[in-house]
């Protein structure tokens, strides 16, 4: 059991990183949408858009790294099993 | 020869009588391909905050013949303010800082124009006038650029005939002028606000 919840903290803490990083490492804010600029070809204005898109943040890294401290946290509340004596 | 002579001055009457007889065009910016915008920036040490607005309306008369003297009004919805996260959408829209649901609409109404350079169809010109947020109207002094663009409409929207008008300008505002939540703290929420305003209206005939 200890084990286990050590190497879920772990999936939790590698799956979050690799998360953050693939959809972009934005070192911002959470974003649930994201700004699309159009140029207006008649008036040369550059319109804006937003497109609903899921961009995780620093927030959503530090939450990912605070659950999995968390969990890694209780593997260590769990009594190590006692060895059968002979 | 004197017919000829009055023959001359009919045609130069006629011409300027057509000059004099120009008048203003009212141009409506409320936009059907939702292009309009007004581009809010603030860069406080800790954080950058960066959204836009898109719900613009409002009238500017402006004379070709005559491009320094403009008048108008441009009003943002305060709803339509923009930021990608979601809390700070909400927040943005709150009590605290815009109070939406008190104070709808933000406005910026001229008074005056000076300064104003024509070349070719661009115009720019520094206008002054009276910017309202949360209730607050301050004057403030603008530099405008406006490009007309004769028989353009036609292109932007089909099956209409008319011209455009396109305004572009940019300039600082500070937060604490206008009330926007005075209490937050400036490494983390700038007081200065950057806005570029980028809209075309329309003059159909």
């Amino acid at each position: 059991m200890k084990k286990a919840l050590r190497w879920v903290a772990l999936a939790l803490l590698l799956g979050g990183g690799t998360y953050w990083a693939a959809l972009g490492a934005h070192r911002g804010w959470t974003q649930t949408s994201v700004a699309v600029k159009q140029i207006d070809d008649v008036t040369g204005l550059e319109g804006i858009v937003y497109r609903r898109q899921f961009v995780p943040g620093l927030d959503f890294l530090g939450a990912t790294v605070l659950l999995a401290g968390v969990v890694a946290a209780s593997s260590f509340l769990i009594p190590a099993k006692i060895a059968k004596s002979p | 020869m004197r017919m000829k002579k009055i023959y001359i001055l009919t045609l130069a009457l006629a011409a300027l009588t057509r000059v004099s007889t120009a008048a203003p065009l009212d141009f409506d910016f409320k936009d059907p391909k939702g292009v309009n915008n007004a581009v809010f920036k603030l860069d406080a040490p800790l954080e950058a905050i960066n959204g836009s607005a898109n719900g613009i309306t409002g009238k500017i008369r402006f004379d070709p013949d005559a491009p320094g003297s403009v008048t108008g009004k441009i009003i943002v919805a305060s709803e339509s303010l923009h930021v990608p996260n979601p809390m700070m959408k909400e927040h943005l829209q709150s009590p605290a800082w815009l109070d939406v649901a008190k104070f709808p609409e933000i406005v910026f109404e001229s008074k005056s124009i000076k300064n104003a350079h024509t070349t070719g169809n661009t115009t720019t010109a520094e206008v002054t006038g009276s910017l309202t947020i949360r209730g607050i109207a301050k004057e403030i002094t603008v530099p405008v650029k406006f490009t007309y663009l004769k028989d353009k409409l036609g292109s932007r929207v089909p099956n209409l005939k008319g011209d455009l008008l396109v305004v572009r300008a940019a300039f600082p505002i500070k937060r604490s002028d206008y009330g926007i939540n005075p209490k937050a703290p400036e490494d983390k929420v700038s007081d200065a606000i950057e806005l570029v305003l980028s809209i075309a209206g329309a003059a159909p005939q």
